[in-house]
């Protein structure tokens, strides 16, 4: 009597085992897709915008702000750091050599390709790390990746790439393929005492108000970087961007250009590929 | 050195429109550094712009005007080719001027 | 005898609030301990609060003040908010797919 039940009751669940889908089936990480349906997804929010439109982030949420940006442009906020990250970028280091040496076409016109994962260190590499490369190769200090120094020469490159379409490549090679999707987890997963993800505000609130200020929408969100913030009464990097919104959603940042951001960077920079490059641009 | 001013000045009709960029930290004095020590006042209080030896807009500021202040006023008057003088002087006697023409 | 009883009832007295006094520090670090302990776990799973943080220094403010129920009751909260941010990282590693655009 009892080996027969035993022997149903493992009959059982073997079968309940073979019905349920296997705990741990990796969803096939599809780049291609994921872009084309969040891009889809914002054209369709706003069928009045052009795809280039959204670079501009809440200037094309709200007429108003538009206008006031059209003539800040006219005389932007930025042409200072504009102008030192031209004279840093063209000083050379001690050693002689300079950042020209650093990038493909001396450095210029080469924003709009990154991040770009690199294969023989297996992670992303964003433009930022990148400059702080070259300057710790040539026998020179790094320099803060929130501060003003980094934000001026960011600012140069962006601008020598003016007009240049997003053009961030994924290779067919797991480990990017995972960095794409850690950073596209990242995105939509929620943190600090707010609960906030980064998609609470930039896909489910864009043109709507957090306080006083007006949401950009995720898509062209990283176009226009570095900016020139009114908030900050200077120019920021990305780092000091991802920084801060962490703390203003009173989660603790991490360090800037750790994993999880650069990742970050590489999956919002590639589902905005096609999007023209405004930086450096100038926001509230 | 490079001026601190940036100016644009165009004229249209009976009017002459001027935008000017000027590059200055306008430190209140309120504010702290990382260290907590106030950062000393250190701002423009006196902004001249003037057409034909003449002021059309002078401004006087104090602490409240925020870093790099931006000014965009319209006078009657101008004519392209002209020159307008701009020139300001802070709270520690720096100064700074400029001369750019009317296009 | 009925002299004694005062000054026996007020002996226990003080003996008995300086054994409340020496509880309460001890209190306080093994809640502080424990706060500690939970952030930090929250730490390896990249998600601590800028409130835990916080939390945690008013602890130790009040502690070096001689406050201890103070001390205790931020210490606890702090516990609380660092579990908190335990459970968000926990259940956002499934849950992000909600808010993900298909």
């Amino acid at each position: 009597m009892r080996p027969a039940i035993h022997i149903v009751s493992a009959a059982f669940a073997l079968a309940m085992l073979a019905l349920t889908p296997p705990a741990t089936a990796a969803e096939k990480i599809d780049p291609v897709a994921d872009a084309k349906a969040f891009q889809k997804f914002f054209t369709d929010k706003f069928p009045k915008l052009k795809p280039e439109d959204f670079v501009t982030g809440p200037y094309s949420m709200n007429e108003d702000l538009h206008r006031q940006w059209v003539e800040k442009e006219q005389f932007p906020p930025y042409e200072f750091s504009l102008e030192m990250g031209k004279e840093m970028f063209s000083t050379p280091f001690k050693n002689g050599k300079s950042y020209e040496d650093c990038f493909p076409n001396k450095g210029i016109g080469i924003r709009q390709n990154y991040p770009y994962f690199d294969d023989k260190e297996g992670k992303v590499i964003t433009l930022e790390l990148a400059l702080n490369r070259c300057r710790e190769a040539n026998g020179e200090p790094p320099l803060s990746y929130v501060k003003d120094e980094m934000a001026a020469l960011t600012a140069y490159m962006a601008y020598t790439s003016r007009g240049k379409p997003f053009d961030i490549k994924i290779p067919n090679d797991p480990r990017a393929l995972e960095a794409y999707q850690q950073g596209k987890e990242y995105f939509y997963t929620r943190r600090g005492q707010f609960n906030f993800s980064c998609a609470t505000c930039h896909v489910q609130s864009p043109g709507e108000r957090i306080r006083a200020e007006v949401l950009a929408p995720g898509l062209g969100i990283l176009n226009a970087m570095p900016i020139y913030r009114s908030e900050w009464s200077g120019m920021g990097t990305t780092s000091r961007r991802f920084t801060t919104c962490n703390s203003q959603i009173r989660g603790v940042p991490l360090n800037p250009q750790d994993d999880e951001y650069r990742n970050l960077e590489y999956y919002l920079s590639y589902v905005s590929n096609g999007l023209p490059i405004s930086g450096p641009g100038a926001r509230p | 050195m490079a001026s601190t001013i940036r100016v644009r000045a165009t004229s249209s009709g009976d009017t002459t429109e001027v935008q000017a960029l000027i590059q200055h930290p306008m430190d209140s004095g309120f504010v702290k550094d990382a260290k907590g020590e106030i950062i000393p006042a250190h701002f423009i209080q006196q902004l001249t712009f003037e057409y034909d030896g003449k002021p059309v807009f002078v401004a006087d500021w104090g602490g409240g005007v925020s870093k790099d202040p931006y000014v965009k006023f319209a006078f009657k008057g101008g004519k392209k080719g002209d020159d307008l003088k701009v020139s300001w002087v802070d709270n520690k006697g720096a100064t700074d001027t400029t001369t750019a023409k009317i296009v | 005898m009925s002299t004694l009883k005062p000054l026996f009832a007020s002996l226990l007295l003080i003996a008995s609030s300086a054994c409340a006094f020496a509880a309460s520090e001890a209190d306080y670090k093994a809640a502080y301990a424990a706060a500690e302990a939970a952030n930090k776990e929250a730490g390896k799973l990249r998600n601590q609060w800028t409130t835990t943080a916080s939390t945690l220094a008013a602890a130790k403010k009040a502690a070096d003040a001689g406050d201890f129920d103070k001390a205790i009751e931020a210490s606890k909260e702090a516990e609380a908010l660092a579990k908190a941010s335990i459970y968000q990282a926990t259940s956002e590693k499934q849950l992000w797919k909600d808010l993900e655009i298909r």
